[in-house]
């Protein structure tokens, strides 16, 4: 029977088959479904599985380590940025390896629908020297796990399983397969993998260089990749995940040229020579950076034969498209319409009701008094700050940047210096930074508003949840200038001068403006007030 | 053959919801599909829109081809025109003329109708007045649906049979308000031949 899922589903269906007893994961789009899946199916089915939202992507993917140490298949599952929070365990589960079967899922997201940049997570596998499945559509993105999980626990490595925007929101439909059973409870033979001092991370660097040369035989064997050759030699083209949809939707009767699909990494060299011998010229379309065409050049003897994005017959930023995929290849298009130059741009914008828009009346009546420079803003909805008719906040650079960044500038004798920050993105990675200003006794303000969920992801549950009070105390912040406020019209004035008391503190001072987010089910928002409303007495 | 369809709307509007008709009738009528959406923070309040493709063979691109789309059915008429590049030259259009004012310099509604009124196949209509009329103006989105089933390759009974299994959930009042904005739909596009504004 076919059932009807989005991409993300497909990999989260795909996990649950493959016998995971956890998944772990930190809200981000285009990610986000993977996880929310596999939690909607536990509570549905009463499935065995550990599904819950962790602080950050670090701890996701150290606890999907523990749980493979200790014999059992489990997911990690983040955004592109999500896997430079996660990079230090990244890099080292490489070396120590994993027991039970372990899949990173990254979803990328060319064009930055929804992030603040398009880095290519293929870089980051292969920088660990791990495979990577990278699924050309649903049906094999739900495959594709299940065969990540089996090459991971055939070569006792984390396995990537990359995905990008336009795979990971697309619904069709897919089949599923007969389930694997869980893992049992079962330590590893040898536990000195797993520790990693240099005595020991030395022969498992060497093992894991060692092991290259079989992992690329397995990408040359392995039933994602396929090469099918052409009449027409006058070009090969290597097409890699969702690339391979848009070259081939210009063909709707067969390509005529010889094709290599890849969605298994390491990179085939065989294939690749195979396709490169009986080719004139190579073009290669991959979605995200030009990876493939830049790492082919140690395979083929010459590059100059290679086209793709180096060599600006592809965008080289943002996504691709059908149109972009035909353009390279010369085929003509018929003409199409254009848009009407009237018709307006229509950016998103806070919901009705919002608490963040309060925050902001409050803070944009400061800026006047301070100036522009002086709002240091993190990721969130409250990321709309920097746009109009808002104007709130200065910089935007990475999750819980913002208290560090005007730890930064009030070092360098900015003052005031005032973070804005959410409560999930606080918990994610803005509480160490808060520690830091703590031990330097930073003149600093921070506002944590707090919506009392992960809101801009669809409103997952925030790890700082009834906790933010009680972590800034317990960091050292003086209970004094813990100021809790709630963000309403009413309250403009007092919330005001509230602030502006605040702002004179040459110390670390934490505002927690309060109010859940407008987009919540009722029954949410009530047991949220009933948590709050005890809190505060 | 490959039936392409482009939602289109602002975030919040329902365009998901008739793109999950047309997932499940499509899937009911033995049909593969492709239907990409859009997540994450566009949702809030900005143009967002859905690209369904249906067909009885397969499918290769998520994403619509320019010049491929065989209907636009947009929830907002300013936005029904963000996607002409998509639509094939003899494409219809298919929008409600209520606009969605959350954009400080929304064109003038003249210039919106006389663009679409340069289109060989267009219907543009007061969707949201005839979903109020039939029950709840939030079922704008089906008489739009309704409007539009004549060109779509599904059966009317599988759209109808979808709109019951999706609503189902709330109860049979709201089945019954959408089962009747679409019939409305589907009668307004008849009297009007697709091609005549209101």
């Amino acid at each position: 029977m076919r059932h009807i899922v989005l991409g993300d589903e497909a990999v989260a269906q795909g996990a649950i088959d493959a016998g995971i007893s956890g998944i772990y994961a930190y809200p981000g789009t285009p990610s986000t479904e993977v996880t929310e899946y596999v939690i909607r199916q536990k509570k549905e089915k009463n499935l065995p599985i550990h599904a819950h939202w962790t602080a950050n992507e670090k701890t996701a993917v150290e606890a999907a380590l523990g749980m493979s140490y200790a014999g059992k298949r489990s997911m990690a599952v983040m955004k592109h940025v999500g896997l430079n929070v996660a990079m230090d365990a990244f890099m080292n589960m490489s070396i120590s390896g994993v027991n039970g079967g372990l899949v990173v899922v990254v979803a990328d997201d060319p064009s930055m629908h929804s992030s603040q940049n398009e880095q290519d997570s293929r870089y980051l596998a292969n920088f660990a020297k791990i495979p990577i499945i990278e699924p050309t559509n649903q049906q094999e993105a739900y495959d594709g796990v299940r065969h990540a999980f089996k090459v991971s626990e055939k070569q006792k490595l984390p396995v990537m399983l990359r995905l990008v925007t336009r795979l990971a929101h697309s619904r069709s439909l897919v089949n599923f397969n007969t389930p694997n059973k869980q893992n049992k409870l079962q330590f590893p033979e040898d536990i000195k993998p797993f520790q990693l001092i240099p005595a020991r991370a030395k022969p498992q660097f060497e093992s894991l260089v060692a092991k290259q040369a079989d992992l690329i035989s397995c990408s040359e064997d392995s039933p994602f990749n396929q090469l099918v050759f052409g009449q027409d030699k006058s070009l090969g083209i290597i097409a890699s995940g969702i690339a391979y949809n848009y070259l081939m939707e210009n063909y709707p009767n067969g390509c005529p040229y010889s094709v290599l699909k890849l969605s298994q990494y390491p990179i085939p060299r065989n294939l690749i020579k195979m396709l490169y011998d009986s080719s004139e010229r190579i073009m290669v379309i991959e979605e995200g950076y030009p990876f493939i065409e830049e790492h082919i050049s140690n395979i083929i003897e010459e590059n100059k034969k290679v086209i793709g994005k180096l060599t600006g017959h592809l965008n080289i930023t943002g996504e691709l498209n059908p149109n972009l995929v035909a353009k390279a290849l010369g085929i003509k298009e018929n003409a199409f319409g254009e848009i009407p130059n009237f018709v307006q741009g229509r950016p998103p914008q806070l919901c009705d009701g919002c608490g963040h828009y309060d925050t902001f009346q409050v803070l944009n009546v400061i800026r006047k008094d301070i100036g522009d420079y002086q709002i240091f803003g993190d990721i969130g909805c409250y990321a709309l700050g920097a746009l109009p008719p808002y104007n709130t906040v200065s910089t935007l650079i990475d999750m819980g940047a913002s208290i560090t960044m005007a730890k930064g500038a009030a070092d360098a004798g900015v003052f005031p210096a005032i973070a804005l920050i959410g409560d999930s993105t606080f918990t994610h990675s803005g509480m160490t930074g808060l520690l830091d200003c703590i031990n330097d006794n930073t003149p600093i303000t921070i506002f944590i508003n707090d919506n009392s969920t992960v809101g801009m992801t669809g409103g997952q549950e925030s790890a700082a949840f009834n906790h933010i009070e009680d972590i800034c105390v317990g960091l050292g912040v003086d209970p004094d200038h813990v100021k809790v406020i709630t963000p309403l019209v009413k309250n403009h004035e007092k919330n005001l001068k509230l602030v502006r008391d605040e702002l004179k503190y040459r110390g670390v001072s934490v505002i927690i403006p309060r109010r859940a987010c407008v987009r919540l089910p009722a029954d949410r928002k009530k047991m949220i007030k009933k948590v709050m409303d005890i809190h505060e007495v | 053959m490959i039936t392409n369809i482009l939602l289109a709307g602002v975030g919040g509007q329902g365009i998901l919801t008739i793109a999950a008709i047309l997932d499940t009738a499509a899937l009911n009528n033995g049909l593969f599909f492709k239907q990409s959406e859009v997540h994450g923070m566009s949702q809030r309040g900005g143009a967002v829109q859905s690209h369904v493709r249906i067909s009885d063979g397969n499918i290769y691109a998520d994403l619509i081809p320019k010049g491929k789309a065989d209907i636009i059915i947009s929830m907002e008429p300013m936005e029904s025109l963000r996607y002409l590049p998509y639509l094939k030259k003899d494409g219809y259009i298919i929008t409600d003329t209520t606009p969605y004012l959350n954009i400080d310099k929304y064109p003038n509604e003249q210039d919106i109708y006389a663009a679409l009124d340069a289109r060989e196949n267009r219907l543009y209509f007061g969707a949201t007045k005839i979903a109020k009329q039939t029950g709840n103006a939030k079922a704008a989105n089906i008489v739009l649906l309704g409007a539009a089933s004549s060109h779509i390759p599904i059966k009317e009974r599988a759209l109808i049979a979808a709109i019951k299994t999706l609503f189902n959930p709330k109860g049979e009042r709201i089945v019954n308000i959408n089962l009747k904005a679409f019939e409305a739909g589907k009668m307004y596009a008849k009297e009007h031949s697709l091609s005549i504004s209101e």
